[in-house]
């Protein structure tokens, strides 16, 4: 069994420039952004430091489903954000490189972002 | 000012076994940036987690990839075992340890080969691909596939591997070795592979870590990452040191795959001097709830496998970042300021693997 200590910090949107920056200056290293669907699009930020992972994630609902990028903190964030744009269609503000929704080139809108019945 | 010109590389090149297209922004015949574009292979198979339960998806994972399948299966699995908080039998974690490093002997030497290729070295090409049919081999003996081997199984692994057997492929990877030294010669030595490696594409180890670099990318830039050092599978009984080299040029991409081939024979060994008699699967009934993120050191570096269960027997989310993804980024950064006729090059020394990049 996997021993590695993983820790998931709930945090508010308005908080993640912040909190990221925060990361960022404590030397950690951005390993994956994830997006869940379920109940509101739940995004978390995964970050390592000397193999221990730390997550900051919060939930986005209906109405408010629009977060700042961070590639102003880190660059290469822009291809995580650019894939959850366009896969589950959550609105990500200001991505350093933006492929306006032509990343994977699929012919589907936001397929991640769909529910089994949905049109 | 010289003249600017924006020139389509990809998505069908020579040099390239799957499809990826760059635009490469050139002043005169130096490029200035790239563009990625992806999308070519895409087939939403996180989206499938939602249409196979959850045991069927150990098969879908497996797929991701043809060079790295065994570590995709394996991933997946680790990281539904760690929902279950099951800690498998330790004759299994052998066994996946030394499948997943005989996986990266076949996927190194298959790069070694199409690097060769790209430099127009036929011999060394097929001289790499044929110790590579040696490490198939061994898969179709022990699994009996050698692309796809669905062994891996959440509990577990499907077969075991007989003591005989395992004598069998040490005396294998020993002969291996010494033919492996006679190709890694021509490698570290030849005149034409150090002018097209050497001091190109340089990724310092500042910019490596600020780009996100991952597995022998990074370790070529001297970043210190190989997630097989958080012990996982039977890595903790295991004596390996992370590959490091420090120039972060091609060629000290190069050195760090083949000194990874020479590690990774060493590994086997040490797994088959330690491997305990047992069982080699453990009864896990019951649908996973919770959350779990895992992560492995593929041949190309990290991969992540976040998986999120909910007491059913389909999982809500199934992610994988592949090292591929990760690698993209420092590729852009590698390409600034080269010649386009190091294009080609510069991209194989990411190892770049598209399907997994996709998924």
């Amino acid at each position: 069994m996997e021993m590695e200590q993983q820790t998931v910090r709930m945090i508010s949107p308005q908080d993640l420039l912040a909190d990221t920056l925060r990361l960022k200056n404590g030397g950690y290293r951005l390993v994956a952004i994830s997006c869940t669907n379920k109940d509101g699009m739940e995004l978390s930020y995964s970050f390592d430091k000397n193999y221990e992972l730390l997550t900051l994630r919060f939930v986005l609902t209906e109405e408010e489903q629009e977060v700042e990028s961070i590639s102003v903190i880190y660059p290469y964030s822009f291809l995580y954000e650019n894939e959850i744009k366009e896969l589950f269609g959550v609105r990500i503000k200001d991505i350093a490189i933006d492929f306006e929704d032509s990343l994977y080139q699929i012919p589907v809108k936001t397929p991640f972002g769909r529910k089994e019945g949905d049109d | 000012m010289g003249k600017r010109t924006v020139i389509p590389f990809g998505p069908q090149h020579p040099v390239l076994p799957e499809p990826i297209h760059l635009d490469l922004v050139l002043v005169d015949e130096t490029v200035e940036s790239a563009i990625p574009r992806i999308g070519y292979i895409h087939r939403g198979l996180e989206k499938l987690v939602e249409k196979k339960d959850f045991q069927q998806y150990t098969y879908v994972a497996e797929r991701i990839c043809g060079i790295c399948s065994f570590m995709h299966g394996m991933g997946y699995c680790m990281a539904v075992e760690s929902i279950f908080e099951a800690d498998i039998p330790e004759r299994a974690k052998f066994l996946r340890t030394i499948w997943a490093e005989l996986s990266r002997l076949h996927s190194h030497l298959l790069w070694l080969g199409l690097m060769a290729d790209a430099f127009g070295f036929e011999s060394l090409f097929m001289q790499s691909w044929k110790l590579r049919e040696l490490i198939l081999d061994i898969f179709e003996e022990t699994t009996g596939g050698r692309v796809i081997f669905s062994v891996c199984d959440i509990g577990g692994v499907r077969r075991d591997i007989d003591g005989a057997t395992l004598n069998k492929i040490v005396n294998i990877l020993t002969d291996m070795e010494k033919e492996l030294r006679e190709i890694s010669h021509v490698f570290f030595n030849d005149h034409s592979v150090k002018l097209r490696t050497q001091g190109v594409g340089v990724l310092s180890k500042q910019a490596a870590f600020d780009l996100g670099a991952v597995g022998p990318m990074a370790r070529a830039s001297g970043i210190k990452l190989d997630m097989r050092c958080r012990g996982y599978a039977a890595y903790d009984r295991i004596k390996f040191k992370p590959i490091v080299e420090t120039e972060g040029d091609s060629f000290a991409r190069i050195s760090v795959r083949i000194k990874e081939l020479f590690q990774a024979i060493s590994i086997i060994k040490q797994c088959v001097a330690l491997i305990p008699e047992g069982d080699i699967k453990m009864k896990i009934t019951g649908n996973p709830s919770g959350e779990h993120f895992t992560r492995l050191e593929q041949p190309r570096g990290e991969v992540v496998y976040y998986a999120k269960a909910n007491g059913t027997k389909y999982l809500d989310r199934l992610r994988v970042r592949t090292p591929t993804f990760a690698n993209v980024p420092a590729l852009l950064e590698t390409l600034k300021g080269c010649a386009l006729a190091d294009v080609p090059i510069l991209i194989l020394t990411i190892d770049p693997c598209i399907s997994c990049t996709e998924r």
